[in-house]
């Protein structure tokens, strides 16, 4: 699954090779080109999907309507979808390691539900116990994996290995390829995480510049970076309190940090259901990105 | 309308991948086929964890008195209901692959070198309580019987129904592993193992066997009453 060998699957013509959004300066119109590029290649090939003909401008997310949603649908470089540009968005580890994330997840939480069951509380034995909602409760046995505890355990023992590694992977390649940049909240994003948070609640009508991702998308995939390496953390701390002591001693004793391992589930489960709701509400082209790598929506332009 | 056609193509792609996976999650799955390889690479996380993250000198942390469970809070399991009581003329057996096999009486293990920590116990479940124990280190012993170079393992077996345990050499000659016979200060009582039992910070609820009668040096790994169900053969915390 490299992605040289991913033809753009398209045949509308060559859209101009210039950045659509208004983007930081650091972005220049050259240094935007080699993303368009990979389009300018290919013949016209066999398109793949029957359905992707001939784009008609028609707006791609619902309408709803009123003349204000049109300045939303426009996107930030007020383009028409027609002329939208196909670019390479996600790199191969960055769509492997999502997707296998989205799986391993899946399976992490069932099992860990599974093991939680076995003494459905946090704090030492005999109390107090930390506040939970779900203190002394089960689990419905359609959300659990692994049948019992030792099952649980396994699975969730065997799943945390392809966690951790494609967690690295995906970490290496920001780092080493300079991806890093556009996904990384800084301090000065906090004033554009404003602004976009004023965008959504409809108290500025124009949609804030961005690259490849908004301040808000950019604290997100910050924080839920930072939660998987917590959660990871976390485990491991639980997984072996006495050789790695001081590992569970930084997040507060075995009960603590079982407690905070326990807490990063419900985090990871609210930030993938706003995660998907945002996908298919604000830009569902980022679906089509993280599958095949190629982007045609609203915010084509990188950092 | 070409965004939103892409849309459903790749979510049925979405759902090729995501419905097995929410099939494996539903219904309390337990792995069907997939059960021995997980208990496979299970045996890999106890490599990682006997080899790599267990240590002589790295000791498991010690607490005061102070912090301790009470007594009557402090979980203890048995199979057998009520509790198992030792047969008359106890004594603890050990042999198997040994240049000098023996037999041991209670007053034989106490009168080597005690030592008392007070320490965190880990059981599998989740819970942890804290206690003090006393006991003789396990090293000692088999330093005493002197176990031939193919000895890799220790197995021990208990006058408890059925339930037996194995060991690795290294988490058994661990210096906070001892064969323990008081509990917070008094003598290990019924509910606890007495009159002997392993005990160790490094290893799961599980692993320390209660209710001795015999070590044996073996060169195979021994199951375990629990390990031989599915559950983890180290057990190291």
């Amino acid at each position: 699954m490299t992605d040289d060998a991913q033809p753009a699957p398209e045949k509308t013509p060559e859209p101009r090779p210039e950045p659509v959004a208004e983007t930081p300066p650091a972005v220049a119109p050259a240094a935007a080109a080699p993303a368009v590029q990979p389009e300018a290649r290919p013949a016209p090939a066999p398109v793949p999907e029957p359905a992707s003909a001939p784009a008609v401008p028609v707006s791609p997310s619902p309408v709803r309507g009123g003349g204000e949603a049109d300045a939303r649908e426009r996107g930030p470089g007020g383009e028409g979808p027609a002329k939208r540009p196909l670019v390479k968005r996600h790199h191969g580890i960055v769509r492997i390691t999502h997707w296998l994330n989205a799986v391993l997840l899946l399976g992490m939480i069932g099992s860990g539900l599974q093991i939680y069951g076995a003494f459905p509380h946090f704090g030492p034995r005999g109390g107090p116990y930390l506040p939970n909602p779900w203190d002394g409760k089960q689990f419905p046995v359609s959300v659990r994996l692994g049948g019992w505890l030792a099952g649980g355990l396994n699975w969730h023992f065997a799943l945390a290995w392809p966690f951790v590694v494609g967690g690295l992977a995906y970490l290496l390649y920001l780092v080493t390829s300079g991806e890093w940049r556009s996904l990384l909240f800084r301090p000065r994003d906090i004033p554009r995480a404003i602004q976009m948070q004023l965008y959504y609640l409809r108290l500025r009508r124009e949609h804030p510049p961005q690259g490849k991702h908004n301040a808000l998308q950019k604290g997100a995939y910050s924080f839920i970076i930072f939660l998987a390496i917590i959660s990871v953390l976390t485990g491991f701390a639980i997984y072996k309190p006495a050789q790695l002591s001081w590992l569970t001693a930084l997040f507060g004793g075995y009960e603590m940090t079982r407690y905070w391992h326990f807490w990063s589930v419900w985090i990871f489960i609210a930030f993938s259901i706003v995660h998907v709701l945002l996908v298919f509400l604000v830009d569902p082209a980022s679906l089509r990105a993280m599958i095949t790598g190629w982007y045609r929506g609203r915010f084509p332009s990188h950092d | 309308m070409t965004d939103r056609s892409l849309s459903r193509r790749d979510l049925f792609r979405l759902g090729m991948v995501a419905g097995p996976a929410a099939f494996a999650v539903s219904c309390g799955w337990q792995g069907g086929p997939l059960v021995p390889k997980l208990q496979a690479l299970s045996l890999f996380n106890d490599w990682v964890g006997e080899k790599i993250l267990l240590r002589e000198g790295r000791l498991a942390p010690v607490y005061p008195v102070s912090k301790r469970t009470p007594s009557n809070l402090f979980p203890s399991y048995a199979l057998t209901n009520p509790r198992p009581e030792p047969p008359a003329g106890w004594a603890l057996n050990v042999g198997g692959l040994v240049r000098k096999p023996t037999v041991l009486t209670l007053e034989m293990v106490q009168a080597l070198p005690q030592i008392t920590y007070t320490v965190k116990h880990h059981c599998v479940e989740g819970w942890s309580a804290i206690a003090t124990w006393t006991g003789a280190r396990l090293s000692a012993v088999i330093n005493m019987v002197e176990p031939k170079p193919e000895a890799k393992y220790l197995r021990f077996d208990t006058f408890d129904h059925n339930y037996y345990n194995g060991w690795d050499l290294k988490s058994a000659m661990h210096p906070q592993t001892i064969l323990a016979y008081s509990f917070n200060g008094g003598p290990l009582g019924p509910a606890h193992g007495g009159p002997l039992r392993v005990y160790a910070p490094i290893k799961l609820g599980y692993k320390l066997t209660k209710y001795l009668t015999a070590l044996t040096f073996t060169s195979e790994r021994p199951g375990g009453y629990w390990e031989d169900q599915g559950y983890p053969w180290l057990g190291g915390v």
